[in-house]
C-alpha cells in the first residue's frame, strides 16, 4: 500500500501502537488460561500475573491439639508441620493476631510461663511447655509463607467431575452437531432455485431472506415456545426436546445459510451450467453433480458459522431445551456456575476455559473459511 | 456418549431424509412428466410443466421452515402483544400504555441507546484503525488472528473472563482483578466497576467491542485492500501524507463497508442478551431490552403479552436497517 514512505518514526509507532492493541486484546484470554492452571487458593489471594514468581502470603492454622502431645524428659511437647504438605517456606511467624509476623522462622518465641514455640523454615513446628498442655484445639500458629508458582490440572479435575461440566459437554455437541449438519442440505437447494432458476416471486424470495435475515431473534421466542408447548401437549411429549433445539437452530441458521450459498452460487460461471442444461442435464443433475461439488468452500463456511453460533448460544437453550441436568448446554452451565460461585475463580476459570476451548480450536483451524464467509456475508 | 451416539443416528437420519425428499420428488417430477423419447408438443409441454414446478421443490422445505420459525412467528408477536399473560384474553393497548409507564423499559431503552451508539461505533472505529495498520507490518496477520480471536469466543464465556478483570476486593486486600491491580497500583481506590451505576454499563461494552473489533477489521481490511492502487499513488504524486491519504482518499472509497459493518454490529447490539444476563442480570441499572424481554417471558410462570410487547419495540428498531438491506439487495439483483 503506502510503500514509498521512508522508515519513519512513524512506522516504529505503528508497530508499537499495534503491539499495544494486540497486547489488550489477548491478555483477558491469556489471564483466564493462566489462571484455570493455577492452585486455586493461590488464584484467591494473587493476581494471575504474579504466577511465574514467588508469592507472600499470611496465613493461620492450628497445630496439633494438646491430646497429641508427648513428654521428652521434662517437657511436654507438640510436633508437627504446620505447611500440612503443601509447598513453601515460612519466612515469619507468631502466636498472636496482633503480631502474627514477630518471629522470623528459626528462632525460638516465648509465650509465657516457659511455654515456647519454633517454626523452623519447612514448616515444622515444636511446641514446648514444662506443664501439660492443656484444651481441645490445637494452639493458633500465624506464619507468613513463600510460596514458589505452582501450576496444577486440579480445577480441570473438579470441574470434569463432580459438576456436571462433563455430561453438559456432550449435550452441547448434541446439539450442535445435527444443528449444523441439517441446514446445510436444504439451504443449498433454496439457494440454487435462487441463483439459477426462473421463476415468478424469485425477486421477493431474495428480498424476504434477506429481510429476514436481521429478525430479531426475539420476535420467535414467545410464539414458538407456545408453538412448541402446544405440539407437545398434542403428541404428550415434553416440549423440550434436542429434535425441537435442532429444527429451531436450523430454522433460524436458514436465512444466512441461503444468502451465503445463493451469493456463492450465483458467482459461479454460467457457462458450465448452460453448457449442462444443453447437454440435457436436470436441475437436479446439475445440482448434484456441479454445484454441490463447487459450493464446498461457501459449505464449509457456513458451516463454520453455524457451529460456533450454535455452540456459542445460550438463548436458545434455555427456551427450547432448558435447564435440567441432561437437557444444560456448556453456555448454561457456565452461566449457572457464575451466578453460584461467583469468587470461586479456579472452578470458574476452568470451566470457562473448557467451554471456549473447541471453538477456539475449529477458528484456528480453519480460519481461512471462516474470513471467506464473513466476506461473502457482508461485502458486495 | 450414548446420548451423543442417538444425536449422530439423528443427524443421518435427518440428512437422509432431507436427501430422500429432495432425490424422490425430483425423479417423481421427471417419471410424471417425462421429457425423454416422447413426441416434441408432449416434450416441450412437460418441460414447461416441469421447469414451473421443479424451484418449489428445491425451495419448499426453506420455506417451510422460514416461514414456522421467523415469518409466522413476527406476526403471531403483533398479535400476542394485544393479548394477556397468557395470549387468550385481548387487552387492547393496555401492554402498550403499560410499557411506556415502566420505568424499568425506560431504563432498558436508554440503556440499549448507549449501547447502540458506543458499541458499534468504537468497533467499528477500531476495527478501520486496526486494519489499516496492519496492512503496513510484516506480522500483521498474525496480530489480525490474535484480534480476531474473540469473535469464537461465546458472549457467556467472555463474560467470565471480563468478570474476573473487573474482579473487586475491598481496599487492602490484593487485589486479583487487573483493572483494581492497575488502579492500585497507580495509587488509585478500588472499585467495584460491575454495580458502579452508570459507567458499568460502559464496562459491559467493553465485552462486546472486544468481541466485534475483530468482525469489523477482518471486513475493512479486506475493502481497503480493494481501494485501487492508482489513486493512492495519484495522491502521493500531489504530495498527500499519510494520514490525508487515509481519510481523503482511502476511507471514501470504502464507505459503503463501513457502513456494512456499522449496521451488522448495530443489529447485534439490539439483541445483546447474554452478556448483560451473566454479568448483572439487569441489576445496578444495566437492563437492556433483550434481557428484559427475557424475563418477562418467564416471570412468575411467563407474561407473554408483555414479553411480546418488548421483542415488537427491538424489531421496530431493527425495522430501518432491514428496509436499506433490502434495498441494497435489490439494487445488486437488478445490477445483475
Amino acid at each position: 500500500m503506502i510503500r514509498s514512505s521512508k522508515r519513519s518514526p512513524l512506522v516504529y509507532l505503528t508497530h508499537a501502537t499495534v503491539l499495544f492493541l494486540v497486547i489488550i486484546w489477548t491478555i483477558p484470554t491469556a489471564g483466564l488460561f493462566i489462571s484455570s492452571l493455577r492452585d486455586k487458593d493461590q488464584l484467591a489471594v494473587s493476581g494471575w500475573w504474579t504466577a511465574l514468581s514467588t508469592s507472600t502470603h499470611m496465613e493461620v492454622d492450628r497445630a496439633e491439639p494438646p491430646s497429641n502431645q508427648v513428654q521428652e524428659s521434662d517437657h511436654f511437647v507438640i510436633k508437627g508441620n504446620i505447611l500440612h504438605g503443601k509447598s513453601g517456606k515460612i519466612s515469619k511467624f507468631g502466636y498472636s493476631s496482633l503480631h502474627p509476623q514477630a518471629y522470623k522462622a528459626g528462632e525460638v518465641a516465648q509465650i509465657r510461663n516457659g511455654q515456647t514455640l519454633q517454626v523452623m523454615p519447612n514448616g515444622d513446628y515444636v511446641l514446648s511447655s514444662p506443664t501439660q498442655w492443656r484444651g481441645r484445639n490445637g494452639k493458633r500458629i500465624f506464619y507468613t509463607a513463600e510460596i514458589p508458582p505452582h501450576f496444577t490440572l486440579n480445577n480441570y479435575k473438579v470441574v470434569l467431575g463432580a459438576d456436571g461440566l462433563g455430561q453438559s459437554f456432550i449435550n452441547s455437541l448434541t446439539v450442535t452437531i445435527p444443528a449444523t449438519v441439517i441446514p446445510i442440505l436444504i439451504a443449498a437447494f433454496a439457494a440454487y432455485a435462487l441463483a439459477w432458476m426462473r421463476f415468478p416471486g424469485r425477486a421477493i424470495l431474495v428480498a424476504s431472506v434477506v429481510g429476514l435475515l436481521v429478525v430479531p431473534l426475539q420476535m420467535s421466542l414467545i410464539p414458538l415456545l407456545k408453538s412448541y408447548n402446544w405440539i407437545g401437549d398434542l403428541f404428550g411429549v415434553s416440549s423440550k426436546t434436542y429434535v425441537g433445539i435442532w429444527l429451531a437452530h436450523t430454522g433460524f441458521g436458514l436465512p444466512l445459510a441461503i444468502y451465503l450459498l445463493r451469493n456463492y452460487i450465483v458467482g459461479l460461471p454460467s457457462e458450465i451450467i448452460e453448457s449442462a442444461r444443453v447437454d440435457g442435464a436436470s436441475d437436479f443433475d446439475i445440482f448434484r453433480k456441479i454445484i454441490l461439488p463447487l459450493s464446498f468452500p461457501a459449505l464449509a463456511s457456513f458451516a463454520i458459522f453455524q457451529f460456533l453460533w450454535v455452540w456459542n448460544d445460550l438463548l436458545v437453550a434455555m427456551v427450547f431445551l432448558g435447564t435440567s441436568p441432561d437437557h444444560m448446554v456448556l453456555t448454561g452451565q457456565l452461566r449457572q456456575l457464575m451466578g453460584s460461585l461467583g469468587g470461586n475463580w479456579g472452578i470458574l476459570t476452568a470451566s470457562a476455559f473448557i467451554t471456549i476451548i473447541i471453538p477456539l480450536c475449529v477458528f484456528f483451524g480453519l480460519q481461512r473459511f471462516l474470513v471467506r464467509g464473513l466476506l461473502a456475508g457482508s461485502v458486495k | 456418549m450414548e446420548q451423543l451416539a442417538s444425536a449422530l443416528v439423528y443427524m443421518v437420519i435427518g440428512v437422509s431424509v432431507c436427501a430422500f425428499y429432495f432425490y424422490g420428488s425430483n425423479f417423481l417430477l421427471d417419471k410424471l412428466f417425462p421429457t425423454k423419447n416422447r413426441a416434441v408438443t408432449i416434450v416441450a409441454r412437460n418441460l414447461r410443466i416441469t421447469t414451473r414446478i421443479r424451484p418449489w421443490l428445491f425451495l419448499g422445505p426453506a420455506i417451510i421452515f422460514l416461514t414456522f420459525y421467523l415469518f409466522y412467528p413476527v406476526v403471531d408477536s403483533i398479535i400476542l402483544s394485544f393479548y394477556g399473560r397468557a395470549g387468550k384474553e385481548f387487552v387492547g393497548l393496555s401492554n402498550y400504555s403499560w410499557l411506556f409507564s415502566n420505568d424499568e423499559f425506560l431504563e432498558s431503552f436508554r440503556n440499549n441507546m448507549m449501547w447502540l451508539v458506543v458499541v458499534p461505533t468504537s468497533a467499528t472505529f477500531l476495527g478501520l484503525v486496526i486494519a489499516s495498520m496492519t496492512d503496513r507490518i510484516w506480522w500483521g496477520n498474525i496480530a489480525k488472528t490474535l484480534i480476531f480471536m474473540p469473535m469464537a469466543i461465546s458472549f457467556v464465556g467472555a463474560s467470565v473472563i471480563w468478570k474476573f478483570i473487573y474482579d473487586y476486593q475491598s481496599a487492602g486486600n490484593t487485589q486479583i482483578g487487573l483493572l483494581n491491580a492497575i488502579v492500585v497500583f497507580f495509587g488509585g481506590e478500588p472499585q467495584n466497576w460491575i454495580s458502579m451505576p452508570f459507567w458499568n454499563n460502559f464496562f459491559l461494552m467493553v465485552i462486546l467491542i472486544w468481541i466485534q473489533t475483530g468482525f469489523a477489521m477482518v471486513i475493512l481490511s479486506a475493502a481497503l485492500r480493494g481501494i485501487p492502487d492508482e489513486t493512492i499513488e495519484a495522491a502521493v504524486l500531489d504530495g498527500a501524507n499519510g494520514i490525508q491519504i487515509f481519510f481523503k482518499i482511502m476511507v471514501p472509497q470504502i464507505w459503503g463497508t463501513i457502513a456494512v459493518v456499522w449496521t451488522t454490529i448495530t443489529i447485534l447490539v439490539l439483541k445483546v442478551f447474554d452478556i448483560v444476563l451473566a454479568m448483572t442480570n439487569g441489576q445496578w441499572n444495566t437492563q437492556v431490552l433483550a434481557n428484559q424481554m427475557f424475563t418477562w417471558m418467564f416471570r412468575g410462570g411467563g407474561d407473554f403479552g408483555r414479553g411480546a410487547v418488548i421483542a415488537l419495540v427491538i424489531m421496530v428498531l431493527v425495522t430501518p436497517i432491514m428496509i436499506w438491506n433490502i434495498r441494497r439487495a435489490n439494487q445488486e439483483m437488478e445490477g445483475r
